[in-house]
């Protein structure tokens, strides 16, 4: 089973967000690095960029393919995971810790309400490998 | 419907993820594409290639009949040799390439890319009647298992009595495996020591079996498509339908070692000769991304500011950990060492010419 810590926020398109005041920081769930298999290259945004929530501000590359990264919340980037360039296999060892990919300031906090708790992301990964 | 080879149960067990391949559900990886490729370039994998099709060759003008469909000299083997050459068609084009392997000097027997046997073999039999050679796809009766790493022939000798090691590169011989009788050659499309084991359809899964039990202290790995695919991008190997195709020829593509125009004769040749008299306008090349982007597979290539085609074949190297590719680049910046960009995602990424192969084994 995928690790699916209680803390976090999820989105349907295998992101994760943990909130502290208006910054959020996002990364890919441990379920979506398992999909991915080994990490090859991550792409980021630049500090600074705005993205609205559902728009993909990134990349992730494994050997055999290429997959977008959304942004869960709408806001500015104001951090992005500079590790990932030498240490893209981060995403798989620690996807929610030190694979984290950015920091947003959140344009509307509330945006997170939105999101998936951990059960119900947990029963929607379920539903989706019933599939 | 999908076709499927007789190892098919076996991938499914091992928890293969299958995809759409040619036309046949293929496993494209088992434990993932990066720990397999390793595995064949530190120890040893096993390959399912058995979507590739089999075409016998019989009659006495055999070789005369290989001599004028396809561009390399098949004059020149001995019993039991292999060769690598090419299908053309009248204008220089690639239909398919092949390995031809001589079992006599009135029986070949043919592989060829799983995606274009039916075409191939329409080609081969309209051809075969002036020469009065017999042409039977033979296909659905063997299976093709690929044994490729430095571990290959240590794994393969504890099940046969048969001295291995008096197998050179390109050569075959009928070897007992285990019981099995099969066609045992050592060829490969990894860049390794390895083997290519034909066997009979209803053996298949006994050999897989006991390859993969036998070869497991070696660190032998069930290997799919994904690693097949880096494993030959990185030594350099031309994949059909993406390097090559009937709109470029072999010259073009890089093969022209194999393109024998002195050998008299063969379909294509006049057009072949004539481009090489003229020069050629254009010409495969590997390069490498002088960023940490990979390429794929038709991505926009540009020379100063204008797109000039698009990535043939482009993925991560897993062993040289480059990212690299080929590309058809104007034969004026086709030298090693020019510069030109690839678009990826709106940005342009630097990349340079490089001398293939990419990875030599030592």
């Amino acid at each position: 089973m995928p690790n699916t810590p209680e803390d976090l926020s999820y989105t349907k398109d295998h992101e994760w967000v943990r909130v502290k005041g208006d910054l959020a920081t996002v990364g890919i769930t441990d379920y979506a690095q398992k999909q991915l298999g080994d990490v090859v290259y991550v792409e980021l945004p630049k500090v600074g960029d705005h993205f609205e929530a559902t728009e993909p501000f990134g990349s992730v590359e494994s050997v055999k393919a290429v997959s977008e990264v959304y942004m869960p919340i709408t806001g500015n980037v104001v951090e992005v995971n500079e590790m990932l360039n030498d240490s893209p296999e981060q995403v798989n060892e620690d996807p929610h810790g030190d694979g984290w990919m950015v920091v947003v300031k959140m344009d509307n906090p509330a945006q997170i309400d939105g999101l998936l708790s951990a059960a119900e992301y947990e029963d929607y990964i379920k539903e989706e490998a019933a599939e | 419907m999908l076709k499927r080879t007789p190892l098919y149960e076996a991938h499914r067990l091992l928890g293969a993820r299958m995809v759409d391949f040619a036309g046949w559900e293929m496993p494209v990886q088992y434990s993932g594409p990066l720990p397999e490729h390793l595995a064949v370039r530190r120890a040893a994998g096993l390959f399912d290639v058995s979507h590739m099709g089999e075409v016998e060759i019989q009659g006495p003008r055999a070789v005369d009949f290989l001599q004028f469909i396809t561009t390399n000299d098949v004059s020149v083997l001995k019993d039991n040799q292999a060769q690598y050459s090419i299908l053309t068609n009248e204008s220089g084009g690639v239909i398919d390439d092949l390995l031809i392997y001589r079992i006599n000097a009135e029986y070949f027997l043919l592989v060829v890319n799983a995606g274009t046997t039916d075409g191939d073999f329409a080609w081969i039999r309209k051809h075969a009647a002036s020469f009065g050679v017999q042409a039977h796809d033979t296909s659905a009766a063997y299976a093709l298992l690929a044994l490729q790493g430095p571990a290959s022939e240590g794994v393969l000798q504890d099940l046969t009595d048969h001295m291995l090691d008096k197998i050179p590169y390109y050569w075959s011989q009928q070897v007992e495996v285990d019981g099995v009788k099969c066609r045992v050659s050592r060829t490969g499309y990894t860049g390794e020591d390895g083997f290519e084991i034909l066997c009979p359809a209803d053996d298949a899964r006994h050999l897989w079996n006991r390859l993969l039990v036998t070869g497991q202290e070696a660190g032998l790995l069930p290997c799919g498509l994904a690693a097949r695919n880096t494993l030959r991008l990185e030594a350099g190997f031309r994949l059909w339908g993406h390097d090559m195709d009937e709109t470029t020829t072999p010259l073009e593509a890089g093969l022209g070692w194999v393109v024998k125009l002195g050998k008299g004769d063969f379909i294509g040749r006049d057009f072949l000769a004539r481009q090489k008299e003229k020069g050629l306008t254009r010409k495969l090349v590997g390069f490498e991304v002088d960023d940490r982007a990979p390429a794929r597979d038709g991505y926009p290539v540009m020379v100063n500011g204008a797109v000039v085609g698009k990535v043939a074949s482009g993925s991560p190297a897993p062993y040289l950990k480059k990212n690299i590719g080929f590309v058809y680049l104007p034969i004026e910046h086709a030298a090693v060492g020019s510069q030109f960009q690839i678009v990826v995602r709106e940005r342009e990424m630097p990349a340079h010419v490089v001398q293939t192969p990419f990875y030599k084994r030592g």
